[in-house]
């Protein structure tokens, strides 16, 4: 007998099914696509979806470097999440909000220097003062939030902090819309330059600008946390908590550290967002949020690389999902189903895969 | 006092200790003082910039005097006066008395939180930011100014702030009898005026207008007298119930003592003949109050009851089993557009015009369904995965009912229209323009689950549920076939959110995707926190207080100044409740009694043991005991 | 040939990442025996305990009980089988009463369904009245400790060594064959420990249970034992009774080599 062979229960059979059947629909969605480009005329393609669009190779690569660029924002929120899971062990649902406070930041700063003219004259200089508001309000709220409604929580089990970032998420979401009003908040225009398509291979230039940003926030934080004191002391502490605290590390500051640097990131993401879309309401956290988490379980919770990978791949899947499986297999309007489709990828990598593609890094599970 | 009572007085904290000292009044911890007073400070300046005062003026709470506009300005300075001048008195360590240290400690931080809404006065006058913060408007600075002058509103803020602060700050000097004296009235006071439209309704069904008229100001909250009347009786009430709660627990001590060792158990499901008769008497109630309501009390009573509904359904789940679903809204979705689809001659594709009855099978059937599909690929993940998997199967479902793509069958965000109302056995017809039809099909609803929760509480699966709740892998190691007790859980609490959708369904006549998001799913967590998790009758008096007076996510509640607002203080308690009790994942009543029973019986054996030790009995020492703080 | 023994284990091995829990470990216990499992902090004795009890995977090896494999049985499946265990680290359910703490526990010896609880069925009403019984019976074993009022309180407020005995009880009451007590005796004092020494004697000589304990007070393992296995690193290097293996040099060394690791 084969040590692994468990019994199977009926619910392991029905998991089972399920799996095949989110990969057979993947996969049929994908053969049909590729029969559909091929030649639209062939009876596979007619079968799945008479009247499918074909994608142009310039509208695929267009969609994956749409995909990427938001990706690249996930990705960038993913970092808060996985950070504070890898340290506190609970999710923080609230990250999504800080994102928020940071593009509405970003929002306001900008109108209010475009209205003195700096903006248009001086582009570059006053993005760049844009991002450091963003990230220094961020960082703030991330603090704040965890001063008043964490610390008090530490140690108990991991569903109470929980429940309370759900109550702070829509407490900061609502913060926004009574102090700001409902309208929406836009961000002036972006220079010609910029958001013609004339840059490299002729992709938009917001969209590399959002992609290089997000590098450099990367490779930032990478510093931060392999080559600096306090990324030892974060990892230190996100390895045992009880045991780092021996070796003298101060547990409370790295928290608060952790704390901020995710929130950083969050206020990089902001303005991020505001390139991209130019416009930000007060609900705008909660679904980028949901996502990033998405992302940051993808690529494997408490895993920094894994996480922004995890954002690119969220980000390409529901820029190129709806087009490339639903669409071939006859769902009408599928972009309607974006943000569904990255629910599922949520679901279908913790159905098949739970500990994320990359791997997940967790502090050591108590033992009996 | 012989030497063998004597550790039951210092249990009691009644009798004081040698230590007990009062501080001068100027020794204060400034440092304390300063940062509460900032804290104090931006809570203000928020509030008023929130938009709740200028909204919330015309909302009288007691006619001339007092508006609900600047009570939402008034009672951060007097709570936080008093949380204050609070210390965590150790045991064993020295305790102070309470005086006149805390009255100032109460109205410094009254006067620097109020600072800030000086400044404000100043600010609004100068500088012109209404930009990005709407609030900042002359209507504010109005309201700020008592319409006066400037200078008369920055200083009188201060006033008014050292006033409130040490109103909180002196609570802490009246003694803990007073306290809860002053504060009862303080909430019977705001509740009277908060339930005007309901007494106004019921004073026209019984035909005692008189009175309606005499305690409100037409639509303008109590008038002063009757503000006045409702203080007293509620002063006379309080002491009444006080007296009558000592003479009880008295009796109560003497009958643990006459039996010390003889179980309580009430348990397993059956009630006393006390809590029977008291049952009889709310159900004779509930069956009887909503013909002398108007329409208007029926219709929010509906609306509650939708939501005790729900909330019963998210207890099984989250409260007894727990396991913490955030896509709760999805069976509420399932209910509702099954019974639409079913039932409505509009729905596009597939419309049988299906009785409601019949319909309503059918949709417990696809619920139960929808909770086997939605709980079987997360009941073995890891809780806060978990809670985050259901989440997002909520929001798919939400999306799928908008989609172009099953449009043909739910016509999108036009939603289904024309759904018929229920037809009872040909006898009466209950539909949406008649509330109080409604609020009885509510009420036979609510009574089912209630009784479903009930049974299953005291069962063999209930006690599989709360053993999971407790520890899913000793659960599992003492027998417990875990997974198909969390898949029960799922389907039953599935089947009772589909009632509540089903009820919607025909109650509105329309049903729309966007009424099941995910703040729906939220605030009925909300509501199952604040009851008290797993706890029945704390769960429908959650519903009823939060529901009833601030309203659901898309209904309103008795206070309709606050729909802006309503999202804002669901989350900020969610928040306050994780804090201040993060065992209200316990059921806390039910705790709060055993905890009680250990008491009295640790009481008798106590005194058991005295009469051992001392032949002179002891008949007084247990009198005027309060219960444990 | 004699019957085959009640529990059988051959060849087993546990590895957790890189660390032998359990290696290569031979063990049977026969029916009506008491085996003390002793063995200095770390040596395996819990996770031993574990794999029984279907909490954890061996890497290796074969688990029979009364003949019959164990192995990829979930732990509720084996509880029904017959093996009921106790915890090192006490774990009750702390929110529950103490009489619902042993009802539950029943929870594989019944069979009533939902619709027998919503419709009151006498079916529903005959068995809860037997599962509350039998809970009083099982609570009844340690004298007036843990009944009376004490039934209907939670089981957090209980003591100590009420709680080791209340967990004792919530094993009995899934009625098995074989019992596995993890440290029974561990924070009592010498009375307590005295008192439910003797109690565990009472579990297999009047009771009719098998059992197999883990414990580190040497007075116990001598006083009821049949036969002691000792643990070390994962590997039994010794067993036989207590006067042999208290005798047995590389027990001694186990133990005192590693007096400094404490308890
Ligand atoms: N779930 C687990 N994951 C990793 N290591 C474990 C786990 N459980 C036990 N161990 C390790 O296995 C070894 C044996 O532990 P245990 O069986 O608890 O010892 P004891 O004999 O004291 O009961 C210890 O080093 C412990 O750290
Ligand atoms: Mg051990």
């Amino acid at each position: 007998m084969q040590l692994t062979a468990k019994q199977r229960t009926r619910v392991d059979w029905f998991l089972t099914i399920l799996r095949v059947a989110a990969l057979v629909l993947i996969g049929a969605g994908l053969v049909a696509f590729v029969a559909q480009v091929v030649d639209s005329n062939n009876p596979f393609a007619r079968w799945a979806n008479p009247d499918a669009i074909n994608l142009t190779g310039r509208q695929f690569r267009d969609l994956v470097v749409a995909g990427l660029a938001q990706g690249a924002m996930y990705g960038l929120i993913a970092l808060g999440y996985s950070m504070v899971y890898g340290v506190l062990g609970f999710i923080n649902f609230a990250h999504g909000e800080v994102f928020m406070i940071g593009a509405v930041t970003g929002a306001i700063t900008s109108s209010k220097l475009a209205e003195a003219g700096a903006w248009e004259d001086n582009f570059v200089l006053c993005l760049l003062l844009v991002v450091v508001l963003s990230m220094v309000v961020c960082t703030i709220t991330a603090v704040i939030m965890e001063r008043v409604a964490y610390r008090p929580l530490r140690g108990k089990p991991r569903l109470i902090p929980l429940i309370t970032s759900i109550g702070v998420s829509f407490f900061l979401q609502n913060f926004i819309l009574v102090l700001l009003g409902p309208g929406t908040k836009t961000y002036p225009r972006m220079p010609e330059w910029l958001t013609e398509k004339r840059t490299f291979l002729e992709i938009q230039g917001t969209r590399l600008l959002v992609l290089a940003a997000a590098a450099v926030a990367m490779v930032g934080l990478w510093y931060l946390v392999e080559r600096t004191k306090t990324g030892k002391a974060m990892r230190a502490v996100a390895e045992d908590a009880e045991i780092a605290s021996l070796m003298g590390i101060d547990v409370n500051r790295v928290i608060v550290k952790t704390f901020a640097v995710g929130g950083a990131m969050a206020g990089v993401a902001g303005i991020l967002w505001g390139l991209l879309f130019n416009s930000v309401l007060h609900t705008a956290g909660f679904l980028p949020g949901i996502k990033a988490f998405s992302a940051a379980v993808v690529g494997g919770i408490g895993n920094l690389g894994g996480s922004m990978a995890g954002g690119l791949t969220i980000g390409v899947a529901e820029s190129l999902g709806p087009l490339v499986i639903l669409e071939p297999l006859g769902v009408s309007g599928p972009s309607q189903l974006r943000d569904a489709v990255a629910f599922s990828v949520l679901i279908i990598v913790l159905l098949v895969r739970p500990s994320g593609i990359f791997g997940e890094r967790l502090p050591s599970e108590e033992r009996t | 006092m012989t030497a063998v009572a004597d550790p039951m007085a210092a249990s009691t904290g009644d009798t004081v200790p040698e230590t007990v000292r009062r501080r001068r009044v100027l020794d204060q911890n400034w440092r304390e003082l300063l940062k509460v007073g900032a804290i104090l400070m931006v809570g203000q300046v928020f509030i008023a910039l929130s938009g709740m005062p200028v909204s919330f003026d015309r909302r009288l709470i007691i006619d001339p005097i007092l508006s609900l506009g600047y009570l939402s300005l008034l009672w951060l300075p007097l709570v936080v006066g008093y949380a204050v001048g609070r210390e965590q008195a150790l045991e064993g360590m020295m305790a102070y008395t309470k005086g006149g240290r805390e009255v100032l400690a109460g109205a410094i931080t009254g006067v620097l939180g109020n600072l800030g809404l000086t400044l404000l006065v100043v600010g609004i006058t100068h500088f012109d930011i209404r930009d990005p913060l709407v609030n900042w408007s002359p209507q504010l600075l109005e309201l700020l100014e008592f319409e006066q002058s400037v200078w008369f509103g920055a200083l009188i803020w201060l006033g008014i702030g050292a006033a409130t602060g040490a109103a909180g700050g002196g609570l802490h000097w009246v003694g803990a009898r007073n306290r809860r004296t002053v504060i009862t009235v303080i909430a019977a006071v705001s509740s009277a005026a908060v339930l005007e439209s309901v007494i106004t309704d019921l004073a026209q069904g019984f035909h005692i207008e008189a009175v309606a008229n005499w305690l409100y100001a037409p639509k303008r909250g109590l008038t002063s007298p009757a503000a006045a009347v409702v203080a007293g009786a509620t002063i006379l009430a309080v002491n009444a119930i006080s007296a009558l709660r000592a003479r009880a627990a008295h009796r109560l001590v003497s009958a643990a003592e006459a039996s010390p060792t003889e179980s309580g158990s009430t348990r397993g499901g059956r009630l006393s003949p006390r809590r029977l008769a008291g049952f009889a008497l709310t159900v004779a109630a509930v069956i009887v109050l909503p013909l002398f309501l108007g329409r208007l009390t029926n219709e929010l009573l509906a609306n509650v009851g939708l939501f005790i509904l729900l909330a019963l359904g998210l207890n099984i789940i989250v409260g007894l089993a727990g396991i913490l679903d955030l896509g709760y809204v999805a069976f509420f979705a399932v209910g509702g557009y099954s019974v639409a689809v079913l039932t409505s001659p509009g729905s596009p594709r597939f419309s049988p015009e299906m009785p409601w009855i019949g319909a309503l099978f059918i949709a417990m059937l696809l619920a139960g369904l929808v909770g086997l599909f939605i709980g079987a690929p997360v009941i073995r993940m890891r809780g806060d995965y978990l809670a985050v998997v259901t989440l997002g199967f909520g929001e798919i479902i939400r999306i799928l009912l908008l989609s172009d793509w099953l449009s043909g069958t739910f016509n999108g965000a036009q939603g289904i229209i024309n759904i018929p109302g229920v037809e009872i056995f040909g006898l009466t017809t209950v539909r949406g323009f008649e509330p109080r039809s409604v609020l009885y099909l509510v009420l036979f609803f609510c009574a089912i689950a209630i009784y479903v929760s009930w049974r299953l509480e005291n069962s063999r699966i209930g006690r599989a549920w709360m053993a999971i709740r407790e520890d899913e892998s000793v659960a599992e190691a003492m027998g417990v076939d875990t997974v198909s007790a969390k898949l029960m859980a799922f389907v039953t609490g599935a089947v009772l959110g589909s009632f509540s959708g089903a009820i919607l369904s025909a109650k509105v006549g329309s049903i729309f995707p966007h009424s099941f998001a995910i703040i729906v799913s939220i605030v009925i967590l909300v509501v199952v926190i604040f009851g008290g998790m797993g706890n029945i009758a704390g769960v429908i008096a959650g519903a009823a207080v939060l529901i009833g007076v601030l309203g659901g996510p898309n209904q309103p509640g008795l206070l309709q100044e606050f729909a802006e607002f309503k999202i804002l203080i669901y989350g900020a308690l969610l928040v306050w409740m994780m804090l201040q009790r993060s065992e209200g994942l316990i059921p806390s009543v039910r705790r709060a009694r055993e905890l009680h029973t250990d008491e009295l019986n640790q009481d008798a054996w106590l005194r058991a043991q005295a009469d051992e030790a001392d032949d002179a009995s002891n008949p007084g020492v247990l009198d005027g005991q309060g219960p444990r703080p | 040939m004699s019957s085959p023994p009640m529990l059988e284990i051959a060849g087993l091995h546990v590895v957790f990442g890189g660390l032998h829990a359990l290696s290569d470990l031979d063990f049977a216990v026969e029916e009506g025996e008491i085996v003390a499992v002793i063995g200095p902090n770390g040596a395996g004795k819990t996770t031993f305990f574990n794999v029984v009890s279907g909490m954890v995977k061996p890497t290796q090896g074969q688990i029979y009980f009364e003949g019959r494999s164990l192995l990829g049985l979930d732990p509720n499946k084996i509880t029904a089988r017959g093996i009921a265990r106790t915890f090192q680290n006490v774990r009750l359910f702390a929110n529950m009463t103490v009489l619902e703490n042993v009802m539950v526990s029943q929870h594989c010896r019944t069979r009533q369904r939902m619709l027998d609880a919503l419709l009151y069925t006498s079916r529903f009403r005959r068995e809860e009245e037997q599962v509350r019984a039998r809970g009083k019976e099982v609570l009844g074993f340690f004298g007036t400790r843990l009944t009376g009022y004490r039934f209907d309180q939670p089981a957090s407020v209980l003591s100590y060594a009420n709680r080791r005995r209340l967990e004792i009880a919530r094993a009995m009451a899934t009625s098995p064959k074989l019992l596995l007590l993890d440290e029974p005796v561990a924070g009592m004092n010498p009375v307590e420990s005295a008192e439910l020494t003797q109690l565990i004697g009472k579990l297999r000589d009047e009771m009719g249970y098998t059992i197999v304990l883990i414990e580190h007070d040497m007075s116990v393992v001598r006083d009821i034992s049949d036969r002691v296995v000792v643990l070390d690193h994962g590997e039994a290097i010794a067993r036989g009774t207590y006067a042999e293996v208290s005798a047995d040099p590389q027990v001694i060394e186990a133990y005192l080599g590693r007096a400094a690791d404490g308890n």
